[in-house]
């Protein structure tokens, strides 16, 4: 089969690869027919996630159709249109049981590898790097799904690709972004980055009762599409200091919630932001956290600090001081993507909220080194690529 | 800090199937000074002789180059230079480490590096060899007393020393995971050891040969098998069961587990106990270590496959970790094109 396949920094090919085999009693193989390239795949892209193989397949955002099941798997029937939520849960762990997926106990085959960086492992991820289980992904014809009784969420009649697809991921992690500035009538939300992450947390805010939602960025036509499609106040940070205009919208208050959909690789300027670039191409931090960091001393005194944005390693100057002194808190974490899959499609089959409205582009598979390129350097005006296999 | 089990290096003999195992194991905190034995003596000198050797190369790197018997050119004095950085870095980790046996294996990478350095020198024509012949027979002799040193003191990351090296090669491993099941089930499971190759990634069968008697048999590193005989020594319901290989055994080794209720519903924890020396004694230890083979990761990861045996019926295996559960190698993260021969059938 065809397959998008990592092969070092900047590079990725589309290879001929086996096809997926059951490995797990419990695994089914997925026909995809849409699969989109995240923003956290352009980390892997750019060389940001350690433990990457030469030839890894990329991708987990996707969907299709199941073409097998394992002899466990009672739920699911061959030909069931299926979305793939991106963390891999067993349901049968302590976390999985508390509804906290993405931190599945069983998941990481290679957990011994994720305790040395992180202390203790997370759930496995779909093609996102040996550390989160070295699991093949979904920018290909076929995946194998681990855990398929408890992942899948059937798709209904009448609903399209485009419309469902976002489940995998970046609907809920937006949502669940959101969910954790716990809105409360009145509140302010500001969100840094109007990428597809930013752009449904900024919906989600909205959904949950946010007064305002102020989406921070320097791509224009993100900040555009942040306006006319998610209904967001706009800041351009290479026209603006976002900390003075943010109090300046909020009376001097500062923003009661803030979400980085940003991670470690922000943008900025100046003295601190070229010190971070040369520390990370030095390897002596692993994320530039300009946006958290700005994002932090933004927010109003006991606020919400929500982090969708990934992170790797390490990061310098966390503002500490202002964070302790002001007793902000911090929510993090992976999507629990299982936890919000089927509110969320009931949403979307209310017409509540409609994902596809992020999609600049439809591409081939084959064209995928191409879509990369294209995404990571923001040119055509990209927001989001799905590909087609 | 106690030095004197790693001085003394106390024999493996007496301690096996004393109080440690037999008592201790239910205690909490453990004498943390015991489990890093370290050598005031030979480590410490090696440490003092780095530091005044890259001293030396770094301040007087024409007189070093002399004495050994090579040209005194820019380029042997830049090179001798970069030496003494080395030397400098290795002694002030060993001298300032708890743990300084990684440093020591350094060092001894360090003089297999400087023998490969007089090994060309001799070749070359614009060299002294009487001179070279002696600095070379002097590094040989640093390098015995470095690995002797470092295979003393365990593995290159002191996982040996961490996981209890109470005596030369002994390895003594302590292990804890929570697992979302009643004690009930968990002891169950456990207590019918056929199941244990269904998780521990090494062993190949447990069979019971009556009288509380068990036959264990093993893959070791580079394809070998090894098998022993243990009893059951000790067994609790739904507390503990403890087992002891018998006088004679190719693998002397003590070992236990302990059932414990986890606070607030959390289900089992399941601690285990290990205490092996193994086959080559510490140097045996050590290149299973190189071979990705520590204890204490074994022992964890195998720990790992039980939860997941037991809170979701199988292991799960990935593309990328296929075939090499417990081993620092990974294929990439695409199908295979074949699944391996002894792939087990896939049940209901």
């Amino acid at each position: 089969m065809r397959a998008n396949c990592w092969i070092s920094t900047g590079k990725v090919r589309v290879d001929n690869v086996p096809e997926p085999k059951i490995l797990n009693a419990r695994d089914a193989i997925v026909r995809i027919t849409s699969t989109a390239i995240c923003g956290s795949d352009l980390h892997l892209y750019n060389g940001f996630m350690p433990t990457m193989h030469s030839g890894d397949i990329l991708g987990h955002e996707f969907m299709g159709e199941v073409v097998e099941v394992g002899p466990r798997v009672k739920n699911l029937s061959v030909g069931d249109r299926v979305v793939v939520p991106f963390p891999i849960a067993c349901g049968g762990c302590l976390q999985c049981e508390r509804q906290m997926y993405s931190l599945c106990e069983n998941s990481n085959p290679n957990a011994w590898m994720a305790e040395k960086l992180f202390g203790h492992s997370a759930a496995g991820i779909f093609g996102y790097s040996h550390l989160t289980g070295g699991f093949a992904g979904g920018q290909a014809e076929y995946a194998r799904v681990p855990y398929a009784d408890v992942g899948p969420i059937k798709v209904p009649e009448g609903l399209t690709d485009d419309q469902v697809l976002f489940l995998s991921d970046i609907l809920p992690t937006g949502y669940m972004a959101a969910e954790a500035c716990e809105i409360k009538p009145g509140d302010v939300v500001a969100v840094w980055g109007c990428g597809p992450v930013g752009q449904f947390a900024i919906k989600s805010a909205y959904l949950l009762g946010a007064e305002r939602v102020i989406g921070i960025d320097r791509f224009r036509y993100r900040l555009r599409i942040a306006r006319e499609r998610a209904g967001a106040e706009t800041i351009n940070y290479e026209e603006e200091d976002v900390y003075e205009a943010l109090l300046e919208m909020t009376g001097g208050r500062g923003p009661d919630a803030v979400i980085d959909a940003v991670g470690l690789e922000a943008h900025g300027s100046g003295a601190t932001y070229a010190f971070d670039r040369i520390k990370q191409a030095m390897m002596s931090e692993t994320g530039r956290p300009i946006a958290l960091r700005e994002a932090i001393m933004a927010c109003r005194n006991g606020g919400v600090v929500s982090v969708p944005g990934v992170f790797g390693g390490l990061i310098d100057k966390f503002p500490m001081g202002s964070f302790m002194n002001r007793a902000l808190t911090m929510k993090t974490g992976q999507t629990h993507v299982q936890r919000y899959m089927k509110p969320l499609l009931e949403r979307i089959q209310k017409g509540e909220i409609d994902p596809s409205f992020i999609i600049t582009h439809r591409l081939p598979l084959d064209r995928a080194p191409e879509a990369y390129q294209m995404f990571r350097d923001k040119q055509d005006e990209c927001l989001k690529v799905v590909l087609k296999p | 800090m106690n030095t004197t089990n790693a001085i003394s290096g106390r024999s493996f003999g007496p301690t096996v199937g004393e109080a440690p195992l037999a008592g201790h194991v239910g205690a909490r905190s453990h004498r943390r000074e015991d489990r890093h034995p370290i050598s005031v003596g030979l480590a410490r000198g090696l440490g003092w002789f780095s530091i005044g050797l890259g001293l030396s190369q770094l301040l007087a790197p024409r007189g070093i180059a002399r004495v050994i018997g090579v040209p005194d050119d820019t380029k042997n004095c830049a090179l001798m230079r970069l030496l003494g950085l080395r030397e400098l870095a290795s002694g002030v980790g060993i001298l300032s480490s708890r743990r300084p046996q990684g440093w020591i294996w350094a060092r001894a990478a360090g003089d297999v590096m400087d023998l490969a350095l007089l090994g060309s020198a001799l070749a070359s024509d614009d060299t002294e060899k009487d001179r070279l012949a002696a600095a070379t027979l002097a590094v040989i002799g640093v390098t015995a007393a470095d690995i002797y040193e470092a295979v003393r003191l365990g593995g290159p990351t002191g996982s040996l020393a961490s996981s209890n090296a109470w005596g030369p090669g002994e390895v003594h491993v302590r292990k804890a995971i929570t697992v979302n099941r009643p004690v009930e089930e968990v002891y169950a499971f456990w207590h019918d050891l056929r199941n244990l190759p269904r998780f521990m990634l090494h062993l190949e069968s447990v069979e019971e040969i009556g009288d509380g008697r068990t036959r264990w048999r093993t893959r070791a590193p580079v394809g070998m098998s090894v098998e022993w005989e243990a009893e059951t020594i000790e067994d609790n319901p739904n507390d503990r069961i403890a087992w002891k290989s018998v006088e004679g055994s190719q693998v002397d080794n003590v070992g236990s587990v302990r059932f414990v209720k986890a606070p607030g519903g959390r289900g089992t924890e399941v601690h285990v106990e290990l205490r092996y020396r193994p086959m080559g004694g510490a140097i045996g230890a050590a290149i299973a270590w190189l071979f990705g083979e520590s204890a204490d990761q074994q022992i964890y990861d195998d720990l790992r496959a039980f939860k997941q045996v037991i809170e979701t019926g199988e292991v799960i295996v990935s593309e990328g970790s296929l075939g090499h559960r417990g081993h620092y190698w990974q294929r990439p993260a695409q199908p295979p094109a074949e699944l391996p021969a002894d792939w087990p059938a896939l049940e209901d």
